[in-house]
């Protein structure tokens, strides 16, 4: 099953193009990088992805959600992290879980199961009383998954989750995104980082607010002959701007 | 409508409110210093005119004369002098606002029945209080006129004279006391001028940090995120209205004659409109330091001007007055001094009341449509 699928998607700020006809799917339970240098595009797609942004053009569909049509409907089924820190740093950590799960209507045994599974495999459990303004970097991050997480979504949205967020954190970050897989939820990730891009099932490069390639990471290196995805993008992206500029 | 999504909403901006000191100081101790403050310094009442004399003829019939002026309340006596430039150098310090000369044959005029002139000099630099004063004094001589005339007609006439006798009733401020016109005003300029610049951040703020970016993601209704928004403020208002009423009664003394339910109830839907109205510049400005300028301009000046707090709408000129009708603290005035003062309900204040009604209504319609769950 096709859990989000793109189709021409563009979407113009007066006259800049910050989303220039963006086509691509993702199968359900797959993890999708969307990679590509600062300023590519990649928050204005998934700000249109997760309804929160209207596409000028194009059309787009999110677990069986049209993005414009069933803007409201769509959000019941995902989780989106923002790229800033989304939660409020005068409340403690308990008091935004609390405050997510009230927002998604999560009740019963089901919600402090939830609860105590999210903050227990986010090592937040001995920070529950703390002020989230207190928290470190990647405390952080974690603590806005678990608050994303709170409803079980299928389809889970971050905007470049572990920007400054230290080595340790980052990899107890990506255990918790590959538990998350097993589960069956489709994860939609943007990064600038490519080592991060690597681990990824399937990688859009968005340049410009153009998705120059979309593929496996394999298959990427291998047609451009390069080691590694960064060379093979630097690659992509001078072949595009030579292009451009004839 | 999601009660617990309400519930929710309400919860985190009551603990929001109460771990940030500066917007609890300005929900509850600005409205208090407000009150006090404008309470004791907003009178205007006028007695204890300050008034200079020269007194050229000091005779039994002048001192007599003065006496009248010395006896009212309205007058303060600060001294006698014996030439013009003391006088002119009290009122142009200030220290005095009238000054009065009694001429050299002021008792034998008045005795050979020739005019008595008594020449006033009046400070009219601010001539609302000289005109009150300017009363004061004719009403004086006035009276002191009547009863030479009476006495005069009593020798000639064996029956007693009876000319017309005006009895006035003052109703509902019979010592014509200002602070209890002014204190149930003050009440209104307060909730008005607090409850928008409390909301006027609430929106932008989330904005301005990030949070509603996460919170617009979620299936939260627009409807329950300005509704849990908007109770924490109300309850905070009507506590600030609750403490105004008691300071009005027990530190100005104003009594509270009307119905407390019917005021609740109605102060209730002028709460509303205005906490709304903060609401809405705050989701239309979405920045925090633009939302809370505009909230104090469209609050502050046309409350404290176009009201008929401190200015008489009827005084005001055409057009001015066809704007006041757009000021919902118009009719809230109206309303506090007829309950407050006139003890009178629905049947007369059922206009205002609907108007107050219809302006509520309408802010929160507007506020609920302008606010969108989209980025841009």
């Amino acid at each position: 099953m096709t859990s989000i699928k793109a189709v021409s998607l563009t979407r113009k700020f007066d006259n800049i193009t910050a989303v220039d006809d963006l086509s691509f799917e993702v199968p359900e339970g797959e993890i999708f990088g969307l990679v590509g240098p600062d300023g590519a595009g990649k928050t204005t797609t998934m700000r249109l992805l997760t309804g929160i942004l209207e596409p000028t053009s194009g059309e787009g569909w999110v677990y069986g959600k049209h993005i414009v049509k069933e803007s409201e409907s769509l959000k019941d089924n995902i989780g989106y992290m923002s790229q800033r820190f989304g939660l409020y740093e005068d409340l403690t950590v308990m008091e935004n879980v609390n405050f997510y799960a009230d927002i998604y209507c999560v009740s019963g045994n089901e919600r402090s199961d939830r609860i105590e599974k999210l903050l227990g495999f986010s090592g937040l459990t001995p920070f529950k009383g703390r002020l989230a303004g207190k928290l470190s970097g990647g405390m952080k991050q974690k603590l806005g998954l678990a608050c994303a997480l709170i409803h079980t979504p299928k389809v889970l949205f971050l905007d470049e989750p572990t920007n400054g967020v230290d080595p340790v954190s980052r990899r107890d970050f990506w255990k918790i995104l590959y538990n998350l897989l097993k589960e069956k939820v489709t994860i939609f990730y943007a990064t600038s980082y490519l080592d991060e891009a690597e681990r990824c099932k399937r990688v859009g490069l968005i340049h410009k607010g153009k998705m120059l390639r979309c593929d496996v990471p394999d298959k990427i290196k291998e047609e451009f002959k390069a080691k590694t995805l960064e060379e093979a993008f630097i690659k992509i992206i001078n072949e595009w701007e030579s292009h451009a500029g004839k | 409508m999601n009660l617990r999504r309400v519930s929710a909403i309400s919860r985190k901006e009551f603990i929001q409110i109460i771990r940030d000191p500066r917007s609890l100081a300005l929900a509850i101790v600005i409205p208090m210093i407000l009150i006090v403050l404008f309470g004791f310094a907003l009178s205007l009442d006028i007695d204890n005119i300050p008034l200079a004399i020269w007194d050229r003829d000091n005779t039994r019939a002048s001192v007599d004369f003065l006496l009248n002026f010395k006896n009212s309340k309205y007058f303060q006596i600060i001294g006698y002098y014996d030439n013009y430039r003391d006088l002119q150098r009290l009122i142009d310090s200030g220290k005095a606002m009238m000054a009065m000369v009694i001429e050299k044959d002021f008792s034998q005029d008045l005795l050979s029945g020739r005019p008595a002139p008594v020449q006033l000099i009046l400070d009219g630099s601010d001539s609302n209080t000289a005109t009150i004063a300017l009363g004061y004094a004719n009403a004086v001589v006035t009276q002191y006129n009547t009863n030479i005339i009476l006495n005069i007609m009593k020798k000639y006439t064996k029956e007693n004279p009876t000319p017309v006798n005006l009895q006035s009733r003052i109703w509902f401020n019979p010592d014509f006391q200002s602070k209890l016109f002014i204190v149930p005003g003050l009440i209104a300029v307060i909730i008005m001028i607090i409850s928008s610049l409390l909301t006027s951040l609430t929106v932008a703020r989330e904005w301005e940090r990030g949070t509603m970016e996460q919170l617009i993601s979620t299936p939260v209704r627009r409807a329950e995120l300005l509704l849990g928004k908007f109770l924490p403020y109300f309850a905070i208002g009507f506590f600030d209205l609750i403490m105004s009423v008691l300071l009005g009664v027990f530190a100005f003394g104003v009594p509270m004659r009307g119905s407390v339910i019917l005021l609740l109830i109605l102060s209730s839907v002028f709460l509303t409109g205005a906490l709304t109205q903060g609401m809405l510049i705050s989701i239309v400005t979405k920045n925090q330091r633009t939302a809370s300028q505009l909230a104090i301009l469209s609050s502050f000046l046309p409350t404290f001007l176009l009201s008929g707090f401190t200015y008489e709408i009827f005084n005001m000129p055409k057009v001015v007055q066809a704007l006041t009708f757009l000021i919902p603290a118009r009719y809230y005035i109206i309303i506090l001094r007829g309950i407050y003062l006139k003890a009178v309900g629905l049947d007369v204040l059922w206009r205002p009341s609907l108007l107050l009604c219809i302006f509520a209504f309408i802010i929160v319609s507007v506020a609920i449509r302008k606010f969108k769950k989209k980025i841009a």
